[in-house]
């Protein structure tokens, strides 16, 4: 046998996931992956129109296929009480009548889930659901915001913001108006939507489903079926990928509840890929009319943005395409509103850097022209508007290393090398450009509970509901507590992805290191003190006496710092014969986060190159730098930059969702038509890590890092291509239609 | 997708027999668009013969050409010595094409059967005269940006997707057929055919013909050869435009030249026209935007796809720039 490690970990050391061999050795079950006894699949029957009824579904043929178990419709399915309910529109987290499966024959989108299939194996049930007979009263449809902009309305939960005198930008010397759009992107993660749901009894029902959320989907199932919430237990501790396309309870999580309560056995529904474009959210189209002025030093001197979004007929899905432009730079006049326009699609959902990504594009893009309407170099731009404090509510930030980003991006990328005149600089066939832009996205905190339990022979159990979806919480919580506590990573594990663990808040909005790593570190801090306070005997007088400072915890053992006396955990619990030590702490942010602004800050550099001929757009070089408070781990927090990057040379170069409005249908709904960047359009990735710690959020000194380097990336990317080829591209994406 | 019987014979005669008795019946080889159209329920076989088992997977050197046998993988074909010292041009197309997994699977008798990628043809509840005769083309006056310039007709805008056809339709090769009435052998530039009145149909084999091998004659224009694809991202995708370029050289002067393009036609677009005007011309710049003019002679766009009147000639003279080593 080899000699057991004990390694010691600090919080920002570049560990490895803790689930890594399980990933790569296929141990991690995924949710299609339970295989439970006498489980049956479900497939999902969808709409051929956008809006209407539908009018007759014969399921005959379905019901007598080989194999098939039942087929659920609208005209059987069981009553769901909480579909009866009246709209809960102080409770619910989007505004409107939640999306009710099979609930009645009204088709609101195409795509629209209308029945489920359900037989012994998928191949089966497939081939059943291509036996339906659907007939429908069809209805006049739209799904275009860019042609309705004239029906938006002012959505319920959105105050329009301005400050100072509206329209001011006219008035300026050097003035920008322009119209941008970004497209319809979709989340597409890489394992589908999928959920196995086994009922025991009539009141008890287990979900392994793909969620951000266990505590989400927990609540929202327990209130759909009228279940007491702990009857209702989500599971999901490995998910394949979700950019916010997991945080609500979607048709596959109803659908698989309904069929196991129909048939009496555990049922699984996986959407198809074409089904997770329009059932399960996505980025909507935004259009926004942009306008900016300056003084001829370049002082900015108004802004007016008015954008528009989309939503469903049933809900207002709202998203912060404002939030940069209110807080990013210094200017006295801003005026903006946001409005929706309702389209007869599914509702869509937060996606990566939802709103601020969309709104950054209009935003960094026109600061590009501005600039170069200033005879101004683009940084220069920046740094003269540079915001001291929180223009949108003059509040100081909690923590600013923004003006560093800029310093450490522009140094490393080379930005003084720039040719600042369009379309000066060319290798070969090649045209090439610089451009940067500006990025800040919130840094929050929520509530979370975290339970901590020490063993006799030393080791540590962290528990806590929150979802790791792929981006490393699970490792960082994991290394908080080793940190803190003082014990080996080897003897340190924490448990997550179960609604039956303390409470967590969802795994979205950049707010999970926050939130529950938080409560990590103050469980762990209580569970020190408990230790203090139990340890007895001769060496443990002292220790009890000592102040904060004078006691470290250090290779599972608590011991005086001049190390004249200690005592291994293991110890203090034997002395007390504890089988287990546990302890429980609620943590949220105290009233300090209320006067401060708490963001996260980037400036990312990017330098393509367009073919003169073909148009084709490539990335050369990308550097991201990133204030993101104290690094939790370097490791996975470069991978999110990675990420990030990846997802921004996505929307700026390929990514859009694209509909036949005649038919109000998705045309690319597959991988090979919806175009994602592979390994070929990534090039190298330049991390710049601030890593300086922020002093409010939270007391480990982080900030969020899953979505603010993708803040401001396709502007960024779009003035590169402004640069090298001088054609202003304002709608994303940049594709060599748009270029040749 | 819908049930299927599968059969998987070891004797070619059983393998067209099979297919000619049956009309539901289609030969399966490596599958890769197959499979995709059956689970999207845009082709529903009742009967797959997987012809995996046909000793069809030889590369050969012939008298005066190459044989392709029809089941080598398009990865074999695109890494072969031989392929890759005479013929560049089919080399490089495969390569550009799919990812290496796939290439890895794909025969050379599948790429040339791989149906359009049209986004109306992939959805049954859309409109596609390809897919369902009399029902109308969606993409005539919806999103047609991918769609035809050339040779398309008031039924069907769809282009074919394959970049080994068009290296192949350059390179004058030639199919070999064997079917219920024996074998035949069809020019590769009259395998696949115009949408005309019937788009349903892709090429001119017949029911129960297998292709067996394609045969590539030698010819000068290994030196200076290049197929150039233009696409939204960096791989993996299918060609917005693509340029199979290739010219015989000899003093400056071209003796002669093989052109055609892919992503404009429902077929492998030869550029007969353009090659004319090639031969006996200098090595310039000047020559080749003639010759791209020619070329586009009777293009004509739909509403998304005006791009591609100025893409087409544009990477007509990229390629062959690049081919004359002149780029």
């Amino acid at each position: 046998m080899t000699k057991e490690r004990m390694t010691q970990v600090k919080m920002g050391d570049p560990l490895s996931r803790v689930e890594s061999l399980l990933k790569v050795t296929g141990g991690a079950k995924y949710a299609a992956e339970y295989n439970l006894p006498n489980e049956a699949i479900g497939v999902l029957a969808t709409s051929t129109i956008a809006r209407g009824r539908i009018k007759n579904i014969d399921t005959r043929e379905a019901e007598r296929a080989p194999g098939v178990v039942a087929v659920v419709t609208h005209e059987n399915a069981p009553e769901i009480p909480g579909y009866s309910a009246s709209v809960d529109n102080e409770g619910s987290r989007v505004y409107g009548q939640e999306f009710r499966l099979f609930f009645d024959g009204t088709i609101y989108h195409n795509y629209q889930p209308i029945a489920l299939v359900i037989a012994d194996t998928f191949a089966r049930a497939d081939q059943a659901a291509t036996l339906l007979k659907v007939t429908y009263e069809e209805e006049s449809h739209d799904t275009d915001v860019r042609n309705s902009l004239d029906k938006a309305f002012k959505p319920e939960r959105h105050d329009d913001y301005s400050r100072g005198e509206a329209g001011a930008y006219k008035s300026a010397p050097v003035k920008i108006e322009q119209e941008y759009q970004t497209p319809i992107q979709v989340h597409n993660p890489m394992e589908p939507h999928v959920t196995t749901a086994v009922w025991e009894g009539d009141n008890k029902v287990t979900v392994y489903n793909k969620t951000q959320a266990t505590k989400i989907s927990q609540k929202e199932i327990a209130k759909s079926f009228e279940l007491d919430e702990e009857n209702v237990r989500a599971y999901s501790p490995f998910v394949g990928g979700a950019f916010g396309s997991s945080s609500r309870v979607w048709p596959q999580e109803m659908a698989a509840i309904m069929g196991a309560k129909v048939t009496g056995r555990p049922v699984q529904v996986v959407l198809k890929r074409n089904q997770v474009f329009n059932m399960v959210g996505y980025r909507p189209r935004s259009v926004q009319k942009f306008s900016i002025g300056a003084t001829t030093d370049g002082t900015l001197t108004g802004i007016t943005h008015d954008a528009y979004g989309s939503t469903s007929q049933y809900e207002q899905f709202t998203e912060r395409l404002l939030d940069p432009t209110k807080t990013m730079y210094s200017c006295p006049n801003l005026d903006s509103r946001y409005k929706l326009v309702r389209l007869d699609m599914s509702t869509p959902c937060w996606t990566r850097g939802p709103g601020e990504t969309s709104g950054s594009f209009a935003l960094e893009s026109a600061m590009d022209e501005l600039a170069y309407a200033l005879n101004m170099d683009p940084l220069a731009l920046r740094l003269k508007n540079y915001a001291e404090k929180d223009p949108e509510n003059d509040k100081p930030w909690s923590s600013n290393y923004l003006m560093e980003c800029y310093e450490q991006g522009a140094e490393r990328f080379g930005w003084s090398k720039r040719n600042p005149e369009p379309r000066s600089m060319r290798e070969g066939d090649w045209l090439i450009g610089m451009g940067m832009a500006s990025g800040i996205y919130k840094a929050a905190r929520d509530r979370a509970v975290v339970r901590a339990k020490l063993s006799p022979d030393g080791s540590l159990l962290v528990q806590s509901a929150v979802a790791d979806t792929g981006p490393g919480s699970a490792t960082i919580f994991t290394q908080i507590a080793a940190d803190v506590m003082g014990t080996a990573i080897e003897n340190t594990r924490f448990e997550w992805g179960d609604s039956t663990l303390p409470y967590a808040p969802g795994q979205f909005g950049s707010h999970t290191t926050a939130s529950v790593g938080s409560a990590v570190y103050e469980v762990c801090t209580a569970l020190k003190q408990r230790l203090q306070q139990l340890a007895t005997g001769t060496a443990s007088a002292a220790m009890q006496q000592a102040g904060p400072d004078e006691l470290v915890f250090e290779n599972g053992t608590m011991g005086l710092k001049d190390r004249s006396a200690s005592l291994s955990y293991g110890e203090i619990l034997k002395q007390q014969n504890l089988p287990q030590l546990e302890v429980i702490k609620e943590s949220e942010g105290g009233p300090l986060l209320d006067e401060y602004s708490s963001k996260s800050f980037c400036a990312n550099f990017v330098e393509v190159r367009v073919h003169a001929a073909t148009g084709e757009v490539r990335i050369n070089k990308v550097v991201s730098a990133v204030d993101a408070g104290k690094i939790m781990n370097y490791k996975t927090a470069e991978s999110q930059v990675y990420g990030s990057v990846v997802w921004g040379i996505g929307i700026a170069l390929m990514e859009e969702g694209k509909i036949d409005h005649r038919f109000g249908r998705h045309v690319n709904n597959d991988l090979e038509k919806y175009h994602v960047p592979i390994s070929a359009d990534v090039p190298e990735v330049d991390v710049i890590l601030i890593n300086k710690p922020d002093p409010v959020v939270d007391p480990m000194g982080a900030k969020g890092i899953g979505e603010i380097p993708l803040i401001g990336f396709t502007a960024a990317v779009a003035n590169a291509v402004y640069h090298a080829t001088g054609k202003r591209i304002r709608e994303l994406p940049i594709t060599p239609a748009k270029l040749v | 997708m819908k049930q299927f019987q599968y059969m998987r014979p070891t004797k070619q005669k059983a393998a067209t027999d099979a297919v000619a008795k049956d009309p539901t019946a289609l030969f399966i080889a490596g599958g890769t668009n197959l499979i995709d159209l059956m689970k999207r329920e845009v082709m529903q076989p009742e009967k797959l013969v997987d012809i995996n088992m046909l000793p069809l997977k030889k590369i050969e050197q012939r008298n005066g050409s190459v044989r392709i046998g029809a089941l080598v993988s398009n990865s074999a074909v695109a890494e072969d010595r031989l392929i890759v010292e005479k013929f560049p041009l089919l080399s490089q197309a495969l390569v550009s094409g799919a990812s290496a997994q796939l290439r890895n699977m794909a025969t050379v008798g599948g790429n040339m059967m791989q149906r359009t990628r049209c986004y109306y043809f992939y959805d049954t509840a859309l409109p596609c005269n390809k897919r369902e005769p009399g029902s109308g083309c969606g993409a005539i006056e919806g999103i047609n940006d991918q769609h035809a310039i050339f040779g398309f007709s008031e039924n069907c805008i769809a282009v074919n997707p394959s970049d080994m056809s068009v290296a192949l339709a350059a390179l004058d090769a030639t199919v070999l057929l064997s079917g219920p009435k024996g074998e035949r052998r069809i020019p590769f530039i009259d395998f696949h055919r115009l949408p005309g009145d019937q788009p349903e149909v892709d090429t001119n084999l017949m029911r129960g013909e297998l292709i067996v091998a394609v045969d590539v004659p030698e010819s000068p224009y290994a030196q200076n050869a290049h197929y150039l694809k233009v696409r939204e991202r960096a791989s993996f995708a299918f060609a917005l435009v693509s340029v199979a370029a290739a010219l015989d050289i000899q003093n400056n002067t071209i003796q002669s030249a093989r052109l055609a393009m892919g992503g404009v036609a429902h077929k492998p677009w030869r550029l007969f026209d353009a090659e004319k005007a090639l031969a006996g011309k200098p090595v310039s710049e000047e020559s080749f935007w003639q010759a791209a003019e020619v070329a586009m002679r009777g293009a004509k766009a739909f509403e998304h796809n005006a791009f591609k009147l100025k893409l087409a000639p544009n990477s007509i003279v990229q390629a062959l720039k690049t081919a004359a080593g002149i780029a």
